[in-house]
């Protein structure tokens, strides 16, 4: 379809705006501050704007058009009451440097919304300041840097253990806050080789980053002893919340011996996920690290007021504008508190939609590790590939043509041709059913056809795209040339 | 009773465990040790239904005073501008809203498109060569772009001018202490930076911040900021207001190496500081440095012209510890918002905005002269935003017009010291001459 820009003609506008009768004239520009040429913004007519994004939208797949069970992202259904609320004047019209006298609802909600996060993760302090999950990670980990200087151990604890299955984020994390890594094995099992670990924990370790259950969806039945030699070799332990949507009301990564978590307010607690975002990142912490948190923390006062401290002299200090994403705060707040005590009943059910599909696949596709899952798990094409040449990447390809968005593939690292499937609580055993139903058909297609799995997908707007061609010869804006035919690589 | 965001049955529970080979949900959870089992319920308020929901959040809400509720003149970043009702339409398009980064384009051609098109937008009004999807808000660019300077020259120092953001220098200086950078500041000299002042600060610097219009809404000498940044070898990186670039040069045209900024004022609400988007655009020799996603333009298998995720060896999935970020998540959902938004100005609109929040600002000043207020720094061009003395505490002044249902800006002395008795008001397309008189008449009022 054409890009906004190749729909624009020039004298058109969408938008009229408020013309004031009697001001004085706009002062006079510098020359060299004035714009010298208009930008290309595209020119349509507001039914026009309007036509156009809804056909984009109809070319794109959310998880309220289908099953969308991408590994590791916990797409479940969004309320709709979230946005009904989020939208409302006294939310959505609030200026972040309101008086405190005037955001005392804002500021309850946070307080609130601090004092449950606190309790599902079992520590003593929140901050909902950072604006996503990677951010959170950061954030943690300056809280265990600024611990480590107050202590006088900043220059001797520069390592940070991380396992061969961590998100990419987390190493990437661990660089941008000025530490090493010093990467740990996965044993037979799917946990942590604790061997291969004893030998690379000591007094130069800073922290573990963790997430558990794993990215291959598996608890770390090690979990006591690894906490023993972190917290024995004087180290803290930081908590991936990723996958958080399988132990709520189950077990609490401060119960695990966790001292700082980080929590994904998009996946667990239902903030939509926005084609790549808003996402929400607040870090819990144990009390130790409390005087660390950012700045304004969110406090309840004496006369039962509630308020913004930014007295902490010990503070790393702002991670992001104003206090966090406030409106991925009210979807989530109001995510918890239509849950309530219940949560447990939520992540059970993650768990056994995520079990009965590994069950019906298992035979179908190499299971890596034979395990009972949590919320996912991971399956390997590896056998497929061997013998019938189709890829993981074939089968995300070809379950697209069946009505289904397709897992995380090729996640985590260490399972090769990785088919990582989410499905969450929120899915009907139908939908699972059917989806079982199609990936066996694609296991039979291999065999078979395998051409048909390697041509998909066959039913979208478009087939297979070239990303290689993309990277060698980026165009990443539009080039304002007309009907321009793009170039041979 | 069975949650309503759950579907299944006993007789599904049932089915699904004898399938799996277990007896209870239970027996699911087998591989958590004991000691680490919670064991008991959640210290929660009980559930509440939707209906319950609303009407506690609707209370909430009632208690906060919002822009509806006040006039207000508060700015600092942030702004009032009008939203319109296109982006809530095109925002609450579900096959939008609850999709997740693009990873299948084949799936997802609508949110790639319409980032290709507002990376378009971003680079047309910023006059650069590539912007990415979007950052978290202007703060985290900002940091985000000292990481892409220290990279590129191989220097660890960067100069932030002293009139940028406050929020933005504090973020930087937190991300700096993991970046392995300095930070050092230049201050202002009536309001505005001097040039000299900045080259000297800027040999061996990394990269040099300055903001435009600065956080006092003065516009700065930019292209000379720019020049001699360049010549110390520092990349200048520009904040800019995109709602700004209608009458304001682009950043691009005066040499910048990277611009970017806080997204909101183009099509988000001020929703109490987020969720927003912050924009990150550079110059082309920049492209495999910049964090973040981008999408580019590619083919399918039939020929046809198609968007994916593009250059993602940059990013943490692949590259891991030598990825140039480790974001995953942005803000795509706020970014169209403003990809709507600026589709629904146009470049007339953008320009005709411009102009209205100049002669607003000039009315506004006037008419504050006239209540006896004097301008803080009164020889400079400002947009959107300026200084006034109000002869007292401006936090005390703030909270007297607050009785009078005015809020009259932000207390400068929260951020500089000596600034106790100054009064930054912001003025947007959506304070008519009416509020401005109003907010004259309740300054004239309680300043005495």
């Amino acid at each position: 379809m054409k890009l906004i820009y190749e729909k624009s003609q020039a004298g058109r506008r969408a938008s009229a705006l408020p013309h004031y009768e009697g001001l004085p004239a706009a002062p006079d520009l510098p020359d060299e501050l004035r714009r010298s040429e208009p930008p290309r913004l595209p020119e349509v007519p507001e039914f026009e704007l309007v036509r156009h994004f809804t056909e984009l939208s109809t070319r794109n797949f959310g998880v309220d058009t289908g099953f969308y069970p991408l590994g590791s992202c916990t797409m479940k259904y969004n309320p709709r009451i979230n946005e009904r609320l989020a939208a409302l004047p006294g939310f959505a019209r609030m200026h972040p440097l309101q008086e405190e006298d005037g955001a005392q609802g804002a500021l309850e909600l946070m307080w609130r919304l601090q004092e449950i996060l606190a309790g599902v993760t079992g520590l003593d302090a929140v901050s909902l300041q950072p604006a996503a999950g990677s951010q959170g990670e950061l954030t943690g980990l300056l809280l265990v840097r600024a611990y480590f200087a107050a202590r006088g151990e900043g220059e001797q604890r520069r390592k940070v253990v991380i396992p061969d299955t961590a998100h990419g984020t987390n190493p990437a994390s661990v660089t941008m806050a000025g530490f090493e890594l010093t990467h740990v094995q996965t044993d037979a099992r799917g946990n942590i080789d604790v061997d291969d670990l004893r030998g690379k924990v000591d007094d130069q370790t800073a922290a573990l980053m963790l997430t558990n259950p794993s990215t291959l969806g598996l608890f770390d039945e090690n979990i006591e002893e690894i906490e023993r030699i972190f917290h024995g070799a004087g180290a803290l332990m930081y908590y991936d919340g990723a996958n958080l949507n399988a132990v709520c009301g189950i077990s609490r990564p401060g119960d695990m011996g966790f001292d700082v978590v980080h929590i994904n307010l998009h996946k667990t607690f239902s903030q939509p996920h926005g084609g790549g975002g808003p996402g929400g990142g607040p870090v819990a912490v144990r009390d130790i690290l409390e005087p660390f948190l950012p700045v304004p923390a969110v406090v309840r006062r004496d006369d039962g007021g509630f308020g913004l401290d930014f007295d902490r002299p010990q503070t790393i200090g702002k991670v992001r504008g104003f206090t966090g994403p406030f409106g991925v705060f009210v979807r989530s707040y109001a995510f918890l508190r239509m849950w309530g005590p219940r949560l447990r009943e939520m992540s059970e059910a993650a768990v056994l939609n995520a079990n009965y599909v590994l069950a019906r696949l298992k035979e179908a596709y190499d299971l890596p590790f034979d395990r009972l899952c949590m919320h996912e798990f991971v399956l390997s094409a590896r056998t497929m590939k061997r013998e019938h040449g189709c890829t993981a990447l074939d089968v995300a390809k070809r379950l697209m043509d069946y009505g289904f968005h397709p897992p995380t593939i090729y996640f985590p690292l260490i399972v090769p041709e990785a088919l990582m499937i989410e499905p969450t609580e929120t899915e009907a055993k139908e939908t699972l059913d059917a989806f079982c139903d199609a990936m066996l058909a694609i296991a039979r297609e291999a065999e078979d056809e395998p051409e048909t799995l390697k041509e998909a997908p066959h039913h979208r707007p478009v087939r297979r795209l070239d990303e290689v061609r993309a990277a060698k010869n980026p165009v990443v804006k539009y080039g304002f040339e007309p009907a321009q035919a793009p170039t041979e690589v | 009773m069975t949650h309503p965001f759950l579907a299944l049955t006993d007789s599904d529970r049932e089915e699904m465990l004898g399938t799996i080979g277990v007896a209870t949900v239970d027996e699911l959870f087998r591989d958590l040790p004991d000691a680490v089992r919670f064991g008991r319920e959640l210290d929660l308020e009980p559930a509440l239904s939707e209906q319950e929901t609303f009407e506690h959040l609707a209370a909430l809400a009632a208690r906060n005073a919002d822009a509806g509720r006040e006039v207000s003149f508060l700015g600092a970043g942030i702004y009032d501008h009008y939203v319109p009702a296109v982006v809530d339409t095109i925002l609450q398009r579900g096959e939008l809203l609850t999709a997740y980064t693009p990873y299948q384009p084949e799936m997802s051609q609508g949110v790639l498109q319409a980032i290709f098109e507002y990376q378009t937008a971003i680079c047309e009004l910023t006059g650069m060569d590539v912007s990415n999807a979007s950052g978290y808000d202007g703060t985290s660019v900002a940091a985000d772009a000292c990481y892409v300077a220290k990279h590129a020259t191989g220097r660890s120092k960067v100069v932030v001018t002293e009139a940028t953001n406050p929020q933005v220098r504090q973020v930087v200086k937190t991300f700096a202490v993991g970046f392995g950078l300095e930070i050092v500041e230049v201050p202002h000299r009536d309001g505005v930076t001097d040039p000299d002042e900045l080259e000297r600060a800027a040999a061996d610097a990394a990269a040099v911040i300055f903001q435009q219009p600065n956080f006092f809404g003065c516009l700065e000498p930019a292209p000379d900021l720019v020049v001699r940044a360049t010549e110390s070898g520092a990349l200048p990186v520009a904040h800019v207001d995109l709602l700004s670039l209608g009458v304001l040069e682009a950043p691009g045209n005066y040499g910048a190496a990277l611009a970017l900024g806080e997204g909101q004022a183009a099509g988000n609400f001020t929703s109490f500081g987020g969720p927003h988007y912050g924009f990150l655009a550079g110059r082309n020799e920049f492209i495999r440095r910049m964090p973040g996603r981008i999408v580019g333009e590619t083919v399918d298998t039939a020929g046809e012209r198609g968007y994916v995720l593009t250059l993602q060896t940059r990013e943490q999935h692949i590259r891991r510890e030598k990825a140039t970020s480790n974001i995953t998540t942005n803000q795509t959902l706020l970014a169209l918002g403003g990809l709507v938004y600026l589709t629904w100005l146009g470049p007339q609109g953008l320009r005709e905005l411009g102009e209205t929040c100049l002669s607003l600002g000039a009315y506004a000043k006037q008419r504050l002269e006239e209540a006896g207020l004097e301008q803080v720094f009164a020889g400079q061009t400002t947009f959107k935003e300026f200084g006034v003395r109000v002869g007292r505490n401006a936090r005390e002044v703030v909270a007297a017009a607050r009785e009078r249902g005015v809020h009259p800006g932000y207390a400068l002395g929260r951020d500089y010291e000596g600034m106790d008795d100054v009064l930054l008001v912001g003025v947007t397309e959506r304070r008519t001459p009416e509020e401005i008189d109003r907010l004259a008449a309740v300054l004239g009022e309680v300043c005495g």
